[in-house]
């Protein structure tokens, strides 16, 4: 990685956006959050664990996970149809694959856990910051998790590994390849490859990934810290 | 899908001690992929076609090519498509209706290796920038299902795309003329997806059949093109340590040659 390269925003390769999270950020949801990663803007809420309608559809011995991913008709550039797209479809079915594997879905069984995430403003990296939200929503929902999960994308743009794409990196972008993790059990949930990459350039993004996600990791904690010590504050 | 078929307690116990001890349920090294058979020019209307039999999991993948609009953002290169139908004769866990989640994630991943290669050179495939370009449309149809639809379909576009003919044609002042004959759509790489799966404790397995993808709880796709490079994943179910990703990522490109020699052999392609 040249370490003279600087990104069309300024930032280094391997520097996250600036991120602000915030959570509870819902009153009817039973868990909600709102994560920012540069202009990307992302709003999570979480109902559940509830009553499953279809019935059919419950598992007799776990909870299921239900997800949408969405992005509102104003968050891109040219105006986005409201219905789903081939694309939203198929991100809605790795958010949910990927935030699942944190939930003891076995406490809950016959019941469903539904995740609604909108888009609000997207400029890359819309995934990550859902899956990001989705995790803070899911333990502000009070729903037991084996660890938080943390999510980001690190591509190949001009050669050069980076970390974090925005949309304008991502659109030039050799590559792109977003990771989520639990940081804890050092378990990926999440690994995608959009582009083309030599074995070398992926252990180096992945590497680089790992590191984005930890940095994460330390924000989301920090964010339910600030949050719950506050609560305990209040009571004391 | 899960909910289809139960794997009872007993074969899934059997198949993770028969892994530890390197063979498989159907008798299969790890590393082996069922029998793979190809059938190629099955639908005599599509421009190609190939039917893929990995086992008795069964794909039929077509290609048409027909004029259109470029898009705006790329108004010199034609179109690529690709599109997946689990139709319900293939397996009781497919209904009729629109594709679903698993459908559209299918036919997403074959498409990105293909698209992030450019295995199909789509600037050949303009006839008038902004105008009027040749779209090709790659339909997948899962037939019979037995797990592993995805190599099965990585494997049946791409020698559906290789051994497409098309009109002969020319471009004379941005006007399509017509030659006599036919000629190959311009095919530039080889990519194909290799499925692996493993156990929470155990080795790494390629080609799960359905039993095993069942089973197993965790799987990942990668694609490799002829370079060895690597033109997309996909992590499917589970969760795999970091370590087992780089190794998933090793085995992937070992094995995936094979495929890529099958291609070869029934495409007659020269990359």
């Amino acid at each position: 990685m040249s370490s003279g390269f600087v990104r069309v925003d300024g930032r280094l390769p391997d520097q996250l956006r600036p991120i602000k999270m915030a959570v509870g950020v819902l009153d009817k949801a039973d868990g909600s959050a709102y994560v920012e990663q540069g202009n990307t803007k992302v709003l999570v809420a979480v109902y559940g664990p509830r009553e499953l309608h279809p019935k059919h559809q419950a598992s007799l011995d776990s909870a299921i996970v239900r997800c949408r991913y969405h992005m509102a008709p104003f968050s891109t550039k040219e105006r986005k149809t409201p219905a789903p797209s081939r694309r939203e479809v198929e991100l809605s079915k790795v958010i949910k694959d990927a935030v699942s594997q944190a939930i003891f879905l076995e406490n809950f069984p016959r019941t469903s856990i539904d995740i609604f995430i909108e888009v609000l403003e997207a400029d890359g990296g819309t995934r990550c910051a859902s899956i990001n939200a989705c995790s803070l929503a899911l333990a502000n929902a009070g729903i037991p998790l084996r660890d938080l999960i943390s999510s980001v994308a690190v591509g190949k743009y001009r050669g050069c590994i980076i970390l974090d794409l925005n949309d304008e990196e991502d659109e030039a972008a050799e590559a792109d390849m977003p990771i989520a993790m639990m940081p804890s059990l050092n378990m990926i949930t999440l690994l995608q490859v959009n582009g083309v990459l030599t074995e070398e350039e992926f252990k180096r993004a992945f590497n680089l990934a790992v590191k984005g996600c930890m940095e994460i990791n330390m924000i989301q904690r920090e964010t339910l810290r600030s949050v719950y010590a506050s609560i305990k504050g209040e009571e004391d | 899908m899960k909910t289809f078929r139960v794997v009872s307690q007993l074969v899934r116990a059997r198949m993770v001690d028969l892994l530890s001890k390197n063979s498989r349920i159907d008798g299969r090294g790890l590393l082996d992929y069922r029998e793979i058979k190809v059938e190629k020019g099955f639908i005599g209307r599509a421009a190609g076609s190939a039917q893929v039999s990995i086992g008795s999991t069964k794909v039929l993948a077509g290609v048409k090519v027909e004029l259109g609009e470029p898009f705006p953002d790329v108004p010199d290169k034609g179109i690529l498509t690709v599109n997946a139908e689990l139709v319900p004769l293939a397996s009781p866990a497919f209904e009729p209706g629109p594709p679903d989640e698993n459908a559209v994630e299918l036919a997403r991943i074959v498409d990105r290796a293909l698209r992030e290669t450019e295995t199909v050179d789509l600037k050949m495939l303009c006839i008038e920038p902004g105008r009027k370009v040749f779209v090709v449309f790659v339909d997948i149809y899962v037939l019979d299902y037995d797990g592993n639809f995805i190599d099965a379909s990585s494997l049946a576009s791409i020698i559906a795309l290789s051994t497409a003919r098309i009109r002969r044609f020319r471009v004379e002042d941005g006007k399509l003329k017509y030659e006599d004959g036919y000629m190959p759509l311009p095919i530039r790489h080889i990519p194909v997806t290799v499925t692996l799966a493993k156990p929470n404790d155990g080795p790494f397995i390629v080609d799960p059949n359905l039993e095993e993808e069942l089973s197993l709880g965790n799987r990942i796709s990668i694609s490799i093109d002829e370079l060895g490079r690597i033109c997309g994943i996909q992590k499917l179910e589970g969760t795999l340590s970091v370590d087992e990703i780089f190794k998933a990522i090793s085995i992937a490109k070992d094995v995936a040659p094979k495929l890529i020699d099958i291609v070869r052999r029934e495409s007659g392609l020269n990359v």
